[in-house]
């Protein structure tokens, strides 16, 4: 055994539970794991398994009272930290002990310049006001490789990019080179692109001050890059514990090895050349004007779609991907007409544009949505049999209720569902259901063409690996056309036929998918590709900052 | 640290619903129309956790209830009369006197009694009310001149010259008047009875016709927003900046006023309480993905604003309700107050304590008038409160 002192923080046998009213539920049941001196020790699991409570609770930032435990001790340096004192622990907080959170966007104060928000944990935990603060602060923006760091003293949150914010957050926990970091999946609401730079940094600078990490994710891509030990939770529990490469090759537990084998199977839809266009767009431009000035005169354009050219043919899906804010959740709403929009799309020989509302209306039968959110999409005051069957009371008026009923029936057939579940509320059903539900909505009107935005990035790996299963299984079942919008390329990868890379508005590279992933023609695809696949970092200049 | 972020992961994932009982469904999921859905069933229990509103609730109902009845507890006919082996219902019909034997055309005054000697002269009986004044029956036999006490604070002095003329033994045989007379001998309780009525009826009717406009004003500039909306909020704005106190004393001086014509008066200014509210309401939904996801669906403007938004507004609609309800009873009141509202003669609270105003020796008019508005107010008040705690989402989601 290694001496006691190398252990930095030991948790054993933590439980933790909630009380709500009358109730108690056990997020997080008898855990133990420890954290060596600069050794980086991934969480991982799926969303409620209970990995970001535990991470929490080391630094007793849960809502006590309602939360308490049950069980167990945290020990850090030898010292318990469940028993501390809040002055005491507000010692440990900041100082030893630090913590980054997933959205760098609520994490910063919006009112606080940054180098008052940095400058204030350098009085708290130092005591440094004025010109060393100052020149502290400088000197842990620079080492976060933020870009022009002076003047990045003076700017607010809202002027810097997530990745930046992130950085901001970074040098915020360095500010007093703790020993522990604990990174509450830090990169979550990150491009991959900046993803990648983001772990790269935090890789860097633990070997530089050789501090120990507590990394909390639910993507295995970067466990196996960053971590050294991985602790892999199940409904609060951890089910097995391990050197990263020891789990990753030899996975003990039947949970860990459904984990990874959650990874969605590659087999896209064929190219088919000479299949029928559904949808053809050419020179599609969604520009929003940006008014100044006491007139609102037009002064630019916001360019989100610019002059984008697609065809996709019968049977095919078109891979949709780009970083966030390169536009491709606007292409699909334009081409469904829910925005509106310049340039001709042409659905089935017959063009779209300038249809009004009502004249647009037949044509909705067969082009159909399904949205990213699977708890925003579904009207939380419709039973799920009257969510489905809207749509066939706009198209099929004059079906009886029952044959109606009939086909909400085989539609939460197809899509896995038990029609009995049918009178039941969205708010009954887990993420992964009701992005059944939104599914079965889509396909119960029979449509030939549906808009698949982001579908799978709200739902955990396994559940992905399903919904990826259902919706190929309903293509060919149904002889459906996918436009399939996503930033996550290994879920592209596994069902598109032919693939559109988007950056700012404008179409980078386009072609049949195998071909793509195999030889990126453009440095940017090239970029993205290495950042999704490998996580690692593009040489400078090709991605955003 | 983040608040927020802290909270959000102490929610535990919602449990899957598909995992049945070895059982089965213990029971089968069946709709039916009058159930309550879940989430307003946990609105109930929440509103009846409420004590003090539950019981203001309920006092508000049994009292209103009371007071729809009020022909049948306080007015000058008799809610059924035998006369000559046959049946009347002066309670509904009007039937003149000559029904009864009388010599005039005119309709029955039960309370007089030569007509009262006709019926009884014939072997019939009449039942009264427990209270055998009407808002508008004034007492021709007071002791005292107008406004008189309440009967049980007479003395046998002020009440010798009426005793004597009726031959009754004392005070205690007269018809009481039980909180006195107001100052043209109208018995107060009566009085009080039907202001509540129609204080309360006029409330309701206020209330329900302007959150129809309201909701329909700020559901049409929130959904299609942009110019719509742009040109509606300044119409609003100028709107609600116009003095309205003064332009309804103005208008009520021209018009007569009536039930009605107050209504439609109070209605042009009460209608743009709910409007914001709605708009807001709208403006934020309109944007949520199942709204994108009908409009994919082809589902209709229309469609979409009843059957999908409108039901996020309604709750903060139905959280502003009894607050509403309680400010149009007050208004009604001001107005009859300053002498601008219902016409004379009609049972207003405001005009009772107008006259409590003018007759200071009199404060059975005033004690009467503040304790039944107060009363009214406070529980519309209670009411109000319950519902907004159990409409709240942070109190129905635990």
């Amino acid at each position: 055994m290694e001496a006691p002192l190398a252990r930095l923080l030991e948790v054993t046998e933590l439980s933790i539970a909630f009380r709500q009213g009358q109730r108690e539920t056990l997020a997080v049941d008898r855990v133990s794991f420890s954290v060596k001196k600069g050794e980086t020790v991934a969480l991982v699991g799926e969303s409620g398994s209970g990995k970001s409570v535990t991470a929490l609770s080391i630094l007793k930032l849960l809502p006590y009272p309602a939360a308490h435990h049950p069980s167990g001790s945290i020990r850090f340096k030898g010292q318990e930290l469940l028993t501390l004192r809040e002055d005491e622990i507000r010692h440990v907080r900041g100082n030893d002990i630090t913590i980054i959170f997933q959205e760098p966007m609520t994490s910063l104060n919006p009112l606080h310049t940054i180098e008052k928000q940095i400058g204030e944990i350098l009085l708290l935990h130092q005591g440094l006001v004025g010109e060393p603060a100052r020149a502290r602060t400088l000197e842990l923006l620079t080492q976060t490789g933020i870009p022009d760091p002076q003047t990045r003293l003076k700017s607010y949150p809202h002027q810097l990019s997530g990745g930046q914010r992130q950085r901001v957050m970074i040098a915020m926990a360095l500010a007093n080179e703790p020993d522990l970091l604990i990174a509450d999946e830090p990169t979550t609401a990150l491009d991959v692109t900046v993803q990648a730079q983001i772990l790269r940094l935090l890789k860097e600078i633990q070997t530089r001050l050789g501090m120990a990490m507590l990394f909390i994710t639910h993507d295995l891509g970067i466990v196996r890059k960053l971590a050294d030990t991985v602790c892999v939770m199940k409904q609060g529990r951890i089910v097995e514990t391990g050197a990263v490469e020891r789990v990753f090759t030899q996975p003990q537990h039947e949970y860990t090895r459904a984990l990874l084998a959650a990874e969605p199977k590659p087999d896209p839809a064929p190219v088919r050349p000479e299949a029928q266009v559904v949808v053809e767009t050419n020179d599609l431009k969604v520009w929003f004007p940006i008014k100044r000035g006491v007139m609102r005169s037009v002064v630019g354009h916001i360019k989100a779609v610019d002059g984008v050219s697609i065809t996709v043919r019968q049977g095919e899906t078109l891979g949709v991907v780009g970083e966030s804010g390169s536009g491709k959740t606007t292409l699909g709403l334009a081409i469904l007409r829910l925005i509106s929009s310049d340039g001709p799309i042409v659905f089935f020989g017959s063009s779209l544009s300038g249809l009004s509302f009502r004249e647009m209306r037949p044509f909705r039968h067969h082009m159909q949505i399904v949205f990213q959110d699977p708890y925003g999409s579904l009207s939380p005051r419709m039973s799920v049999s009257d969510i489905i069957e809207e749509g066939l009371r706009v198209h099929h008026p004059k079906l009886s209720k029952a044959e109606h009923e009939e086909r909400v029936i085989r539609a939460l057939g197809q899509v896995g569902l038990d029609p009995e579940t049918r009178f039941r509320y969205p708010h009954e059903f887990s993420g992964g259901q009701r992005q059944r539900i939104a599914v079965a909505r889509a396909i119960v009107l029979e449509p030939t063409f549906v808009v698949l935005d982001e579908p799978t990035s709200a739902l955990d790996m396994i559940i992905q690996a399903q919904m990826v299963e259902l919706l190929r299984e309903l293509q060919k079942r149904c002889n459906l056309t996918y436009m399939f919008i996503s930033h996550d390329l290994r879920v592209v990868a596994a069902l598109a036929s032919r693939l559109l890379v988007m950056r700012h508005g404008k179409v980078v590279e386009e072609g049949p998918a195998a071909a793509l992933f195999k030889q990126p023609k453009s440095d940017y695809t090239r970029a993205l590709f290495a950042a999704a696949f490998k996580l690692e970092t593009a040489p400078e200049g090709v991605v955003a900052e | 640290m983040d608040d927020r972020t802290t909270v959000d992961r102490t929610t535990i994932e919602v449990p899957e619903t598909t995992a049945q009982s070895p059982m089965g469904l213990a029971v089968p999921p069946e709709r039916h129309r009058l159930a309550l859905s879940p989430l307003n069933r946990r609105r109930w229990e929440s509103f009846k956790a409420n004590v003090r509103g539950y019981f203001a609730f309920w006092a508000f109902i049994v009292l209103f209830v009371i007071s729809l009845f009020a022909e049948f507890i306080a007015n000058d006919r008799p809610i059924y009369v035998r006369y000559d082996g046959r049946s009347y219902f002066p309670v509904f019909v009007t039937y003149p006197e000559t029904a009864f034997g009388g010599d005039f055309e005119t309709a029955a005054d039960y309370r007089d009694p030569f007509l009262q000697q006709l019926i009884s002269e014939k072997g019939g009986f009449m039942i009264w009310p427990p209270i055998r004044y009407s808002y508008n029956t004034h007492n021709l036999d007071l002791p005292t001149p107008a406004p008189s006490k309440p009967t049980w604070l007479l003395t046998e002095e002020q009440c010798k010259a009426v005793v004597e003329r009726k031959g009754l033994s004392g005070c205690r045989d007269l018809e009481y008047n039980w909180l006195g007379t107001d100052d043209q001998g109208r018995d107060v309780v009566a009085r009080l009875i039907y202001g509540f009525r129609i204080s309360v009826l006029f409330g309701l009717a206020l209330t329900t016709i302007s959150s129809i406009i309201g909701v329909a004003a700020g559901a049409v500039q929130g959904y299609f927003g942009g110019w719509t909306d742009l040109l509606f909020q300044r119409f609003i704005e100028i709107w609600t900046s116009v003095p309205s106190l003064y332009l309804l004393l103005i208008i009520s001086s021209v018009l007569v006023p009536g039930f009605f014509v107050l209504l439609g008066i109070l209605l042009l200014f009460s209608w743009v309480s709910l409007v914001g509210l709605v708009r807001a309401e709208f403006l934020r939904g309109r944007n949520f993905e199942y709204i994108q996801a009908a409009r994919a669906l082809g589902v209709s403007n229309r469609v979409i604003m009843f059957r999908h938004l409108l039901p996020n507004a309604m709750v903060a609609t139905m959280t502003f309700l009894p607050f509403i309800l309680s400010s149009s009873v007050m208004t009604l009141t001001a107005l009859d107050f300053l002498g601008f509202g219902l016409p004379p003669g009609s049972p207003s609270l405001g005009e009772m304590l107008s006259q409590a105003k003018a007759n200071i020796q009199a404060p059975w008019l005033g004690l009467s008038g503040f304790i039944t508005v107060a009363t009214m107010l406070s529980l519309l008040i209670f009411i109000g409160e319950a519902v907004r705690d159990a409409f709240d989402p942070r109190k129905t989601f635990g």
